[in-house]
């Protein structure tokens, strides 16, 4: 009991006091996570949108592959990832093993698949009439997929949140692939793993906070985004 | 109508690039999709922009993290979880990395892993605590030097309640028989670490196969298999450094030897070993030799007697350089 207390009460010294190693951990888990995100979405998004309105012979065992990829688990793609990226592996003259970029690489392995799935799900959900209207009346490819996205904008923001939440919180390829380096590749998760290991049970449970009150901030401003009324 | 879907999009990709914290790199892009006029054209612009942003943007992280970029100016250290758990890497290698101007990537794994990342070339030096393996690993011509750097010993430790009566015991073997005899709790490594290797060299010794409920194999580093050990009221080897680091926060006590003594059959001798630069071709060996004899020097050796003392009220590591195995046994 004493144990949570004290970690509590440490999480929001730390807090205000602003120690610098958590808000550069915190800053670093933001930067990681986003990036990784974004690079999802660019991929996702288009790849989701193809998958969805386009019809050919493999469509359907692409999607069943996608949707086996949202439930990917992280240390399997860590340990890919690593083989791949170690210097005995096959992009070890990349020299990215153990550094930020790693970890962002190793992310968007987790997170493309849920952007994309749930980018062709948003995308199906629409009205199929709605696609012959449009080509009724004159639109472009172009235009018509914009108007579907525009149409399918609160499941694109799920997707971005979803895609978010799985790589703010994963710990297993940010582990394998980030080797949790002090100061480069020490992100809030590997970070509490640690501390927790170390018997730094009130530093392990302040980090939690953070990333629990981070992982809140960043959905609530989406979810804001994502319901704003026109 | 079409504007909107633009706004979105590009809202959508500055909320993106924002939670990246390189904005100021980026969002020059981004801010002018909306006022791009609604053609299909300008689509495909947008988002072959929007690409070009995100493949630019990935070596930023990079310069970010400007020590993290490879150069000769940096090392793979593979280490074991006790010297990390224990907290002596983090007050020496920042000092080795102001005086050599070196970066060290420390990857605290269990010294089985580690001489196997040495053995792929995938670490650039190693320090370990498993000698019969070291000593494999030096004849598979895996390693360029081995050198002694320091000891400490192993302890069993326990629950003060002591079930299996082991405090009495005359020889490791002797408190290894009785945990078994007794089927008390024992979390055993179970990782190919060094002190792993250590525990089956004991069960051994006390012509022991350890199988049962009672022997649990935790695969996991030193600080987690005490936790795991104190809170199933059990046994465990553990390295004295690690234990006493984490004291406070465990509920076992030593048990064997007892009375604060040494076994000199336990002792816990760590190596630091340069990976033969012959495996691979980048591995970095001028940086790997300088750190070893950095951790040979006087004043290195030095700082490891101090280690802990003020904090744990002990030495937890004893320097060695320039001793033989043979002499610190």
């Amino acid at each position: 009991m004493q144990n949570i207390l004290d970690g509590i009460l440490k999480a929001f010294q730390l807090l205000i006091q602003g120690d610098p190693e958590v808000i550069q951990i915190t800053l670093l888990s933001l930067e990681i996570s986003g990036m990784a995100t974004l690079v999802s979405l660019l991929i996702g998004l288009p790849i989701g949108t193809f998958l969805a309105l386009e019809h050919f012979p493999t469509r359907r065992f692409w999607i069943s592959l996608i949707n086996t990829g949202m439930a990917l688990p992280p240390v399997v793609v860590g340990l890919v990832a690593s083989i791949f990226l170690w210097r005995s592996g096959p992009l070890g003259f990349l020299h990215l093993i153990y550094t930020p970029i790693a970890i962002v690489i190793a992310q968007v392995l987790i997170a493309c698949p849920v952007a994309t799935g749930l980018t062709i799900s948003g995308l199906q959900q629409l009205d199929p009439r709605l696609r012959t209207q449009l080509f009724g009346l004159g639109a472009s490819k172009m235009q018509m997929v914009v108007t579907l996205w525009k149409e399918a904008r609160l499941p694109l923001m799920a997707a971005l949140i979803a895609a978010f939440g799985s790589v703010i919180s994963e710990v297993g390829a940010s582990m394998m692939v980030g080797g949790n380096l002090e100061g480069s590749t020490r992100v809030l998760t590997t970070a509490i793993v640690l501390e927790t290991s170390r018997g730094e049970f009130a530093n392990a449970i302040a980090l939690s906070i953070i990333l629990l009150g981070l992982a809140f901030l960043v959905n609530t401003a989406l979810t804001a985004l994502q319901q704003r009324r026109k | 109508m079409k504007r909107k879907a633009f706004t979105f999009l590009g809202v959508l990709v500055v909320l993106s690039m924002l939670l990246t914290a390189c904005a100021a790199q980026t969002t020059s892009t981004p801010t002018v999709e909306p006022v791009v006029p609604a053609t299909a054209a300008a689509t495909v612009a947008a988002i072959a922009a929007a690409t070009s942003v995100a493949v630019t943007a990935v070596p930023a992280t990079a310069t970010i993290q400007p020590t993290t970029t490879h150069s000769s100016k940096e090392i793979i250290l593979a280490t074991t979880t006790s010297t990390r758990d224990s907290g002596l890497l983090d007050v020496l290698l920042p000092i080795f990395e102001q005086q050599s101007g070196y970066t060290v990537k420390m990857v605290a794994v269990g010294s089985g892993a580690a001489l196997a990342l040495g053995q792929q070339g995938n670490a650039d030096v190693l320090l370990v605590h498993s000698p019969a393996a070291e000593l494999k690993y030096m004849a598979g011509g895996f390693g360029k030097e081995r050198t002694l750097v320091m000891h400490n010993d192993f302890i069993i430790v326990g629950p003060t309640a002591d079930p299996a009566k082991i405090s009495s015991s005359a020889t490791a073997a002797d408190a290894f028989k009785a945990i078994s005899d007794s089927q008390s709790v024992f979390v055993s490594r179970a990782d190919a670490s060094g002190t792993n290797a250590e525990e089956l060299t004991i069960w051994q010794a006390a012509t022991i196969t350890p199988t049962g409920a009672w022997y649990l194999k935790s695969g996991q580093g030193m600080g987690d298999t005490l936790r795991i050990a104190s809170e199933k009221a059990g046994y465990t080897l553990t390295d004295r450094a690690t234990y006493l680091s984490l004291k406070d926060t465990l509920d076992l006590t030593i048990l064997y030897p007892s009375n604060n003594k040494t076994d000199k059959s336990l002792l816990n001798i760590y190596h630091v070993i340069t990976v033969n630069p012959a495996i691979l071709t980048n591995i970095n060996y001028t940086g790997a030799k300088a750190f070893a004899d950095w951790m040979v020097s006087a004043d290195t050796q030095k700082l490891i007697a101090a280690y802990g003392v003020d904090k744990y009220g002990q030495q937890l590591f004893f320097p060695d350089a320039g001793k033989t195995d043979a002499e610190v046994q």
